[in-house]
């Protein structure tokens, strides 16, 4: 028989204190039942003695002190899980909100899953095929990764994210993949353009969506990526699927566990964000991955937006000290007209020395990477020189590089959100752009491949 | 004698219990029905302050603590190496094989494993004394580890019993008297607590290098054999990769490694590629010279805090048995940030950023473990334990409190610049702001087994970049026609040092690592060329045409000749650079 308490103390933004309970456990899930029967959730936060203080996940309009009844369920949040998921539509606490059929669940997961051994992972190391040069070429995307997109309000992240869901496909197999995407604080349009975007391509049957919008509350954008998460550690862990995850926002996440942070009273770290986002935010990203005794993976692109463009504020930051790389958007690449706008040079995806070369992309893959990035690299360094003192004071060499970063924006990077290049495009495309420059600059790349693969003009 | 208390508070990793008045600080307990590991941290009354290593998620008022009346210590003897733990010593592998992929609450696994045989072989016998760090006897823990089984500290006696032959772990290999009468069996293993540093006889000045084969550090900032480093470096500046190298080709005997609050994916990688690289000194596998400690960024976070406790105690073991050893952490960032978390939840006064006051004596202690020592034991051999510390700070900026309560610390600053990294220029490490406080100490140690003019060619190397750096801003505001030829070759010639030299490809298997004699001829062979031209440039050469010489591309190539016979290529290289400056010189005279 579980108890009920009328006992609430206090109730001040997301929190609520409630007295003189019994064997509540730490993080174990409440419900409260208001007055009119409504039933909304909260979570524990800390035990004191005999008083608990917990985290309400909806607003608290309509609570009172007196009536308002609370009841401990004995666990802590969970998913109801179960393989008909696909293709279904859920709130941001894991309840269909589509109006279909009622779901049978196979059982229930704690959203906050456990750790993965670090013994029991497998690196990941095969190539996704994604049709984007700037990714594919330059920062690839292996299976099991985690690779945010790092982005800022008004550009066209959602448009590159759903690109990677449509197209990504691992070279020469065909096997059982899905979709998870949650919404994360976002606008309603946003949302919708990632759904109708699946409908398009049929992919919506092998989706399990997951909405939290910017109308929804705030405190429940603490638990919407869990469940999202904890969905796919079930179809790929369980089901042996192939699972891309996409997460947007981040930055909407962050900004609510801050509430609850400062609600607390909590030492704030940097920014007033908690001193924990790091752990965090890991305790989510490292769900990705590849694990032994399971055919399937994880792979996450979580969106995220930075304040002010600003990659050293504490979300982007501390995001790219845990991800495997980042691919960067930029505004001044948006403004040129260039799509997908990616910011290359800060732009790195840290698994794909493993995931290219002989027998999986192409042998010249990391010599040419190199050869582009620093080749790019001098160029933007010799356009710069050049706005200053005009194209006269550069050397002729260096007038040759500047030629080499135009065209590469122009060519490489510019392909748009629904050109789908085969990996052998992108390499093909990268040695003709480098043909602008002479021959004898190609130190990064090995004799034997300047050999076979140089094109002469 | 276990004491038992009831906890009264739950808040994140932290527990408090009443009822432990009997209960020492720093003991370790077990929280609730699931045991759940944990250290008292503070005592108020009979209430504890408890950080309990794992998630706490279910534990509730009422729920039992008892005390094990230990502090935590970690099991040091055979079966280290090669090993995988986590913050508090247990072992991950064996937790996957009985526990399944995910890692569970409680669980219970000794560090060493207590099945397997070791073979022991002693020269001892009846009636020998002994005393604090002398030797009982060997065992061979891998085919290039030969580990001493060491009287531990605080302990001396005579021999009543000691045998050669094979054991476990835990059985008894002998018998020792102390001069108080009693007698005590003697183990291959003994524990330590992770808290206290373990004593030698005397700590030496560092003299000797520890080579990396990485250009940069070796020939710029080299660290010695005992000597502490840290490399800060913002995310995607390549802090991992460095390390990942400096554990695998340092010339040390042992190498702890500590994922502390990093990526899962990154522990794997080493745990995976390790067996696989053979050590050029031994011909064997490195991962047999090596103890992992993973404690990722998802584990737990007050395990985070234990783990770098647990992999120096490890590292001053070998160290006590006269090896060499290196202890690489990363990051220290995330262990720091474990500690504001448990402070913050103690509702301590916040120092600087939300960290607490006590986190540059923290670190001072931590790296002060490091250095080279005269061991304890009548042998007096020589061990070294140098420390390498990777900080992440926020954003880069190496304001914060970690990178400068470290660099307070420690006496080499390999900085990496994400610039750089951008540009693909690996390793990172920013020639203009790193520096090196062993350099005048190692000098006669390079001066004596590599080159005489080693010191020189360094010095000349950083002068060059040096300049470079002011030339560069002339060139900004005006463009290089404005320079003097002399000052044009000098920019051609730092271009060749960045990226013919510093530049390193770490993931080539030639040029990731380059001996020290390359590393010397190397640099000579790009001085020949700045000296060649300077003379040929005088002579009335163009330049223009000196710096598109064909040659350079061999210069730019030279880094990545087998070592076997870059000696013969590195000469025709010079004679090319030779023959084709005399060709312009002669072009210009006509």
């Amino acid at each position: 028989m579980m108890r009920e308490y009328r006992t609430i103390e206090e109730v001040a933004g997301p929190l609520m204190l409630v007295r003189q309970v019994e064997g509540v456990k730490y993080d174990e899930l409440g419900e409260i039942e208001l007055d009119n029967g409504e039933v909304r959730r909260c979570r524990v936060l800390e035990v004191n003695g005999r008083n608990v203080l917990v985290q309400l996940f909806d607003n608290a309009a309509g609570l009172n002190l007196s009536t308002s009844k609370v009841r401990f369920v004995g666990h802590g949040v969970e998913l109801p899980v179960s393989p008909n998921m696909l293709g279904r539509v859920f709130n941001g606490m894991g309840e269909p909100i589509d109006g279909g059929v009622k779901l049978i669940p196979e059982k229930s997961l704690n959203i906050n899953g456990t750790p993965i051994n670090p013994a029991a992972r497998y690196y990941p190391s095969e190539f996704i095929q994604t049709g984007v040069s700037t990714i594919d070429g330059l920062n690839t995307l292996v299976r099991g990764q985690k690779l945010p997109i790092f982005s800022g309000s008004g550009l066209p992240h959602a448009n590159l994210a759903a690109q990677i869901a449509r197209q990504a496909k691992v070279l020469g197999t065909n096997e059982k993949f899905a979709v998870v995407f949650a919404a994360v604080g976002i606008t309603f349009e946003e949302a919708d353009f990632f759904i109708s975007d699946f409908k398009k391509t049929g992919a919506i049957d092998r989706t399990v969506l997951f909405i939290n919008l910017a109308s929804d509350s705030a405190i429940e954008r603490i638990a919407t990526p869990r469940m999202a998460l904890t969905a796919a550690e079930y179809l790929a862990f369980d089901l042996n699927m192939h699972v891309l995850v996409i997460i947007t926002d981040i930055t909407n996440y962050a900004e609510a566990l801050r509430e609850v942070s400062a609600a607390r009273k909590e030492v704030p770290g940097r920014r007033g964000y908690p001193g924990y986002l790091y752990t965090d935010l890991a305790t989510m990203y490292e769900r990705a991955g590849r694990k032994m005794g399971s055919e399937g993976s994880i792979t996450m692109i979580p969106i995220l937006t930075m304040p002010e463009d600003d990659k050293t504020h504490p979300i982007p930051d501390l995001t790219g000290y845990i991800t495997e790389g980042q691919i960067i958007l930029s505004r001044d690449m948006y403004r040129k007209g260039y799509l997908p706008p990616v910011d290359v040079l800060p732009s790195l995806s840290r698994l794909k020395d493993k995931g290219i070369g002989k027998g999986r992309t192409r042998e010249d893959h990391s010599g040419v990477m190199n050869q582009l990035f620093s080749s790019y690299a001098r160029g933007k360094d010799a356009k710069e020189l050049m706005v200053v003192l005009g194209e006269a004071a550069l050397t002729p060499i260096d007038r040759l590089y500047a030629k080499f970063a135009d065209a590469f924006e122009e060519r490489y990077i510019n392909q748009g959100f629904y050109e789908n290049r085969t990996i052998e495009q992108t390499l093909d495309l990268g040695w003709e752009l480098l043909s602008i420059l002479p021959r004898s600059e190609m130190k990064r790349i090995k004799p034997e491949f300047v050999e076979k693969y140089w094109k002469a003009k | 004698m276990a004491v038992e208390g009831k906890i009264v508070k739950v808040s994140g990793p932290l527990v408090i219990a009443e009822g432990m008045k009997e209960a020492n600080m720093f003991d370790v307990v077990r929280v609730g029905r699931e045991r759940l590991i944990g250290e008292i941290i503070e005592m108020h009354g009979d209430r504890a302050s408890i950080q309990v290593y794992e998630e706490t998620a279910g534990l509730g008022r009422g729920d039992t603590v008892v005390s094990t009346g230990a502090p935590l210590s970690v099991e040091l003897g055979p079966g280290l190496l090669q090993n995988i733990y986590d913050g508090i010593q247990r072992p991950l592998e064996v937790i996957r094989d009985r526990h399944g992929s995910n890692l569970p609450r409680g669980v219970d696994e000794p560090a060493l494993d207590r099945n397997k045989i070791w073979h022991f072989e002693t020269t001892l016998k009846f009636g020998d004394k002994v005393n604090p760090g002398d030797v009982y006897g060997t065992v061979q823990e891998t085919e290039v580890v030969s580990h001493k089984i060491i009287v531990p500290p605080r302990v001396s006696g005579t021999i009543i019993e000691i045998k050669s032959g094979d054991y476990h772990i835990d059985d008894r290999i002998g018998k020792i008297k102390y001069p108080d009468g009693t007698i005590t069996d003697i183990t291959l293993m003994q524990k330590w607590p992770v808290r206290v540093a373990r004593p030698y006889a005397v700590k030496l000045a560092p003299e000797d290098p520890m080579i990396t084969g990485i250009r940069s550090i070796d020939t710029l900032f080299p660290i010695s054999k005992g000597g502490t480093a840290c490399i800060p470096g913002p995310f995607g500046s390549g802090k991992t990769v460095v390390q990942h190298q400096l554990a695998k080709w340092s010339n040390v005997d042992i190498v702890i490694y500590i994922g502390c609050g990093e990526r899962g994916n990154e522990m794997t990688d080493v745990l995976r590629e390790f067996p696989e690289l053979t050590d050029p000194k031994t011909g064997k596998s490195l991962m047999q010279r090596t103890v992992l400690i993973a404690n990722t960024s998802d584990m737990p976070v007050a395990a985070r805090e234990a783990s770098v406790y647990t992999g120096i105690t490890i590292a001053e073991y070998f160290r006590d048995m006269g090896y060499s050893v290196a202890i690489i952490a990363d990051s220290t960032s995330r262990w720091a940030e474990a500690l504001r978390e448990m402070s913050g939840r103690l509702e301590e006064m916040p120092g600087e950023e939300g960290y607490p006051a006590y986190l540059t004596s923290r670190l001072a202690q931590f790296y002060e473990r490091a250095g080279k020592v005269v061991c304890l034991g009548s042998d007096k051999r020589i061990g070294a334990l140098s420390a390498i510390g990777a900080v992440s700070p926020q954003g880069g900026d190496i304001s914060e409190p970690v990178s400068q309560a470290t660099l307070r610390i420690v006496k080499v600053f390999w900085g990496l610049d994400s610039s750089l990294a951008y540009k693909r220029h690996f390793p990172a490490i920013n020639w203009l702001n790193s520096y090196s406080l062993y350099r005048d100490r190692l000098a006669p140690w390079f001066v004596g087994n590599v080159s005489r003019d080693w010191n020189d060619k360094a010095t000349l190397c950083m002068k060059i970049l040096q300049k470079e750096s002011e030339l560069d801003e002339i060139v900004k505001l005006v463009g290089v026609d404005a320079l003097s030829s002399e000052d044009r070759l000098t920019l051609e010639v730092a271009r060749s040092l960045r990226e013919d030299y510093l530049q390193q490809d770490m993931f080539d298997l030639v040029d990731g690592y380059t001996q020290l004699d390359k590393q010397s001829d190397l640099l000579d062979l790009i001085f020949f060329f700045k000296d060649k031209a300077e003379a040929a440039i005088a002579a009335g050469a163009d330049i223009q045409a000196v710096s598109e010489l064909p040659v350079r591309e061999k210069i730019g190539r030279a880094k990545s000749v087998v070592y076997e016979n870059y000696k013969a290529e590195f000469e025709k290289i010079k004679k090319e650079i030779v023959s084709q400056l005399d060709a312009l010189v002669a072009e210009a005279k006509e």
